[in-house]
């Protein structure tokens, strides 16, 4: 890559962010459309969950806790898919603002944000799964997963009924947007939710699909992805 | 300011000592979830995912402790989701009381893990300094839960146990206790 030109001498060239990710992870996908609405250019770099490369020696030296995703910002490593969009908003509030500037509004965002984050996706993590299925039995994860889903999206439907317009919370593309497209995706993908109950959801699947951040960052399109099979 | 709250629940102790913190007087309505009092019409008009706290702003009602102050994520989305009574009492009906209660020790230990590593260099008197912040509010009803309910051990994890030790002196954390609220059962 060439390097820049013009760069002041003794100005420090910001190291690029690097996010640590894995391509079908819900979370990931969320701080992958954030970075792309924001214009941030990122390196990729993948950690196979189903491998357990998370544990490995090399990224726990990276992320102590293990979690995925994780970005790194110089030396600075920070975690959890929130808090990572929470930096990247505080830092880069000119590129793309995911937040409206009405208090109320805003509220709003957080609560689906969060309906999303703490009610329907940590019951449907890998590690949950698998314990249902070894504890409870094979079919019993499929059933748990659309009940925690079907919850969630009720109540989502109603929390955005006031609100929603083109996207979650208006006509411009806020927080609730980018944790809900990675949860109805994972929905309608993953999980075989019937959609027609959530009429305001599948309207912003659809809508989702027609911008370009959001569809760079989807599952399909990460380099780590497997090649489509035949 | 109303808060419609339950004196056990977790996310409601963390909005509970928040506001002792800051001053902010709000009546306390109490919405009993072991009598499923949540399920009625009137509470799902105020938050349709049936869970408490639920702040009543004048006319806004803002629900979900983390909308409500935003932030220690690690705590509200991998540690207490996974020890809910509901999700408890279904892997108990499914799967046996041992199970339950293994499966609790094992989400709440994974997460005090990660806590002790983050904090482990930055924590003093309090999480992150020698001043309450929003990562205490968010600790505070985690540890406290954690050690009444699921008996974890907090030798594992000095730092955590350390800094609990520090909440106990605060007069807005004693306020904030399950025991003192006015739906506290004796």
């Amino acid at each position: 890559m060439a390097a820049a030109v013009g760069v002041a001498s003794g100005a420090d060239v910001p190291s690029k962010l690097k996010l640590y990710s894995y391509f079908r992870s819900s979370c990931s996908f969320r701080v992958r459309i954030a970075l792309n609405l924001k214009g941030l250019e990122y390196e990729y770099v993948p950690v196979n969950l189903l491998k357990g490369e998370q544990f490995g020696a090399e990224f726990s030296k990276v992320n102590p806790i293990n979690y995925v995703p994780a970005l790194a910002d110089g030396d600075f490593v920070i975690s959890d898919s929130f808090a990572i969009l929470m930096y990247l908003e505080e830092k880069y509030p000119q590129h793309h603002p995911l937040l409206p500037s009405d208090l109320r509004k805003r509220a709003i965002n957080y609560q689906a944000a969060n309906i999303v984050s703490s009610s329907i996706q940590p019951l449907q993590n890998l590690y949950v799964l698998k314990f249902i299925e070894e504890k409870v039995g094979p079919s019993e994860p499929l059933a748990w997963v659309q009940y925690h889903i079907g919850r969630g999206f009720s109540a989502l439907e109603k929390v955005l009924a006031d609100h929603a317009g083109k996207y979650a919370t208006g006509d411009e593309v806020c927080l609730a947007d980018v944790f809900l497209a990675p949860q109805i995706y994972a929905a309608v993908k993953r999980f075989n939710v019937d959609m027609s109950q959530y009429p305001i959801l599948s309207k912003l699947h659809e809508a989702y699909s027609e911008i370009p951040a959001f569809h760079d960052a989807m599952p399909e399109n990460q380099p780590d992805a497997p090649e489509p099979q035949a | 300011m109303d808060m419609d709250t339950h004196n056990q629940s977790s996310c409601s102790w963390r909005v509970r000592f928040a506001l002792n913190l800051k001053g902010i007087s709000y009546e306390y309505k109490a919405v009993d979830l072991r009598k499923e009092e949540q399920y009625t019409a009137e509470f799902e008009k105020l938050n349709p995912m049936y869970f408490v706290p639920v702040l009543v702003d004048g006319d806004t009602m803002v629900s979900d402790s983390f909308a409500i102050l935003l932030a220690a994520s690690i705590i509200s989305s991998s540690v207490q989701p996974l020890q809910m009574l509901n999700l408890l009492k279904y892997i108990e009906e499914k799967a046996g009381p041992e199970e339950r209660l293994s499966w609790a020790r094992y989400v709440i230990e994974r997460g005090f893990q990660a806590l002790e590593k983050l904090l482990e260099n930055v924590a003093t008197r309090y999480a992150t300094g020698d001043e309450v912040c929003l990562a205490d509010v968010f600790l505070a009803p985690q540890i406290g839960a954690s050690t009444l309910r699921f008996q974890i051990d907090m030798v594992k994890f000095p730092t955590l146990r350390r800094i609990h030790e520090s909440y106990k002196t605060l007069p807005e954390y004693t306020a904030s206790l399950p025991e003192s609220q006015p739906d506290a059962t004796i």
